[in-house]
């Protein structure tokens, strides 16, 4: 009796019960990802203002901001590691504010999440980290490993299958992560700064992973950065699977619809708002002085 | 109610950080009506409002140590449960901590002896020493010298290692791969420190009166057959049930302080490092505190 009056408390009870089926893709003509006056703030004052903004299917939407502007904390809101002040998220048709911790657990398990400094578990190996998910799937172990050594090889990582993170470098560990939010295939994927603090030649390396990741696997994708690079490097390129290898898109480099490729999109935060939101070309070619700072750091 | 509580209570996430600044100044002040003031408003509203935000702010913290500590518990009848987690704790925790058990009783029990073997030689009653260390090691010094030794040893340790896991955002990750990481990394310590704190206090107790007997044969030339024998017959039921119940307690407040301090750093490794000796602390002092009532609770119910 006392488990069952345990049980019954409402804070360990989900809210609602959520069918797995329904967080696996969006509600058809409603965006895959929304964010509706979303405000959050912390001691030192509100760090998000009404943050409002949409990712459809499929699209690659790029959230570009100086540090501190809050890139990290709408990934997070969107993931459900954090609640907001005030505000409305929704995620493949699911208002994550309103959802409980214990559905909120079955719902990332069908989306990836990319950290800044990949955030490995570093008492395991590269193997039981990139396989941390599928062994709640309670899998056999020669399916495991075959996952695991698959995403492995889609990240060029599976040499260092039996390897520590400590004995990797940052760019390793970055891709090691990038397997481990891929392993299950989530039709969802959060990057956070995922070249930060990489050389210009590994950063290319794990943005033609994202490539290869959105263009083979078709996944949504929110990707924040600082570095306009990676947005334009995204929008610019696709990689073709027949060729095996990254290739640019269009002859004057518009990187949307119309040339095959997968819409990506910019969105520049200042100051806790949306400074500017649109294609990336459109940025590329505005006049506004905040923009050109930025696109001047590209240089 | 803070905000923060409601929402633990409505299915928040137990591990979202504290915003303090939120809570702990509470509503906005009123402005103060007009009148005279020897002190500017600032100071005369500053001294009760720190006040009051100190205490709100421990009043959180017990609220949420107790909603944590719950919640570890709780996890143990609901699946998915990590026995192999729970087992590699138990390893950690129980086999890792006899070297110290072993030692450290060693030295209390002879300790015991040679402190008390000139008062029991003063009054010609040296065969009363095994008396004395049974009934010392069994009902008190077992189980609290005991929990001390594996709050230092592990209490830190869970503390430092799961505030290194926050600061690194090991344990985000963990909740973006949909493993909750109260279940996964809070409950197995919890539930190991529970097993193997009892008979970390039966090896102490045991190792102790090998200890006091050595002392004991080397000091007073008492006999084994007199040592022993005075030793077992001195311990009644009762005995046993406060030794064996201590621990139990002082495991759950080992166990849970030390992992509440670590999934509640804040500040980088400096904060590990000082979440790591505040959870000695406060685990220890805990420890000694509820000894005092729970002597008396048991003493009460036994006598």
């Amino acid at each position: 009796m006392a488990v069952v009056s345990i049980y019954n408390l409402r804070m360990m009870c989900p809210s609602r019960p959520v069918p797995v089926s329904k967080m696996t893709t969006a509600v058809p003509g409603e965006p895959f990802v929304a964010f509706k006056d979303v405000r959050i703030g912390f001691d030192q004052g509100e760090v998000l203002r009404g943050i409002s903004f949409e990712v459809w299917a499929g699209e690659t939407k790029v959230l570009l901001g100086e540090s501190g502007a809050g890139k990290t904390l709408i990934m997070k809101l969107a993931a459900g590691l954090l609640h907001a002040d005030s505000g409305r998220v929704w995620v493949m048709g699911q208002n994550i504010e309103e959802m409980a911790e214990r559905d909120l657990l079955d719902f990332r398990r069908h989306v990836g999440f990319v950290f800044q400094e990949g955030a490995l578990f570093d008492s395991l190996t590269v193997a039981e980290n990139v396989s941390f998910r599928l062994r709640e799937e309670n899998l056999s172990e020669t399916e495991l490993d075959q996952r695991v050594r698959e995403v492995l090889r889609f990240v060029e990582m599976e040499p260092a299958i039996d390897k520590y993170p400590d004995e990797l470098s940052g760019g390793m560990r970055r891709r090691v992560s990038i397997a481990r939010a891929l392993v299950d295939r989530p039709p969802l994927v959060f990057y956070d700064s995922p070249t930060a603090g990489l050389d210009p030649v590994t950063s290319q390396t794990i943005i033609t992973l994202i490539l290869r990741g959105r263009d083979l696997q078709g996944v949504t994708s929110l990707l924040a950065t600082h570095r306009v690079q990676d947005a334009f490097g995204l929008a610019h390129y696709r990689f073709d699977p027949a060729a095996g290898r990254v290739v640019a898109l269009g002859g004057n480099g518009a990187g949307q619809q119309g040339h095959g490729g997968p819409p990506t999109n910019v969105l520049v935060l200042r100051e806790g708002q949306i400074y500017f939101e649109g294609a990336a070309d459109e940025m590329l070619h505005s006049s506004d002085d905040y923009l050109k700072k930025f696109l001047a750091s590209a240089e | 109610m803070p905000a923060r509580a409601s929402a633990a209570l409505a299915g928040g996430c137990l591990l979202d950080a504290p915003r303090s600044g939120r809570y702990a100044s509470g509503d906005p002040a009123e402005s103060p009506s007009a009148g005279f003031h020897t002190m500017p408003e600032s100071e005369i509203a500053t001294l009760p409002s720190a006040a009051g935000n100190v205490l709100k702010r421990m009043i959180l913290a017990v609220q949420d140590y107790s909603l944590l500590s719950l919640q570890s518990l709780v996890n143990i009848f609901t699946p998915p449960t990590y026995w192999s987690d729970t087992l590699q704790q138990m390893d950690i925790i129980g086999v890792g901590s006899l070297p110290i058990i072993v030692m450290a009783s060693l030295s209390i029990g002879g300790v015991l002896v040679l402190n008390t073997a000139s008062q029991f030689q003063r009054f010609g009653m040296t065969d009363l020493t095994g008396d004395a260390v049974a009934l010392a090691l069994v009902r008190e010094l077992g189980p609290t010298i005991a929990a001390l030794l594996v709050a230092g040893r592990n209490a830190s340790g869970m503390a430092s290692e799961l505030g290194s896991m926050i600061v690194t955002e090991q344990v985000d990750a963990m909740r973006a791969l949909g493993t909750d990481p109260i279940r996964k990394l809070m409950t197995p310590r919890v539930v190991a420190t529970l097993l193997m704190m009892p008979l970390l206090v039966a090896v102490f107790d045991f190792v102790g009166l090998i200890g006091g007997f050595a002392a004991a044969y080397f000091t007073l030339r008492l006999g084994a057959v007199q040592f022993w024998t005075r030793a077992i017959d001195a311990l009644e039921f009762g005995d046993l049930v406060q030794g064996f119940t201590k621990p139990i307690v002082f495991a759950f407040i080992v166990s849970t302080i030390g992992c509440f301090k670590g999934l509640r750093v804040k500040g980088g490794t400096q904060g590990v490092g000082r979440a790591t000796t505040s959870a000695v602390v406060i685990s220890s002092v805990m420890v000694l505190v509820s000894d005092l009532f729970l002597a008396k609770l048991l003493l009460y119910i036994f006598r």
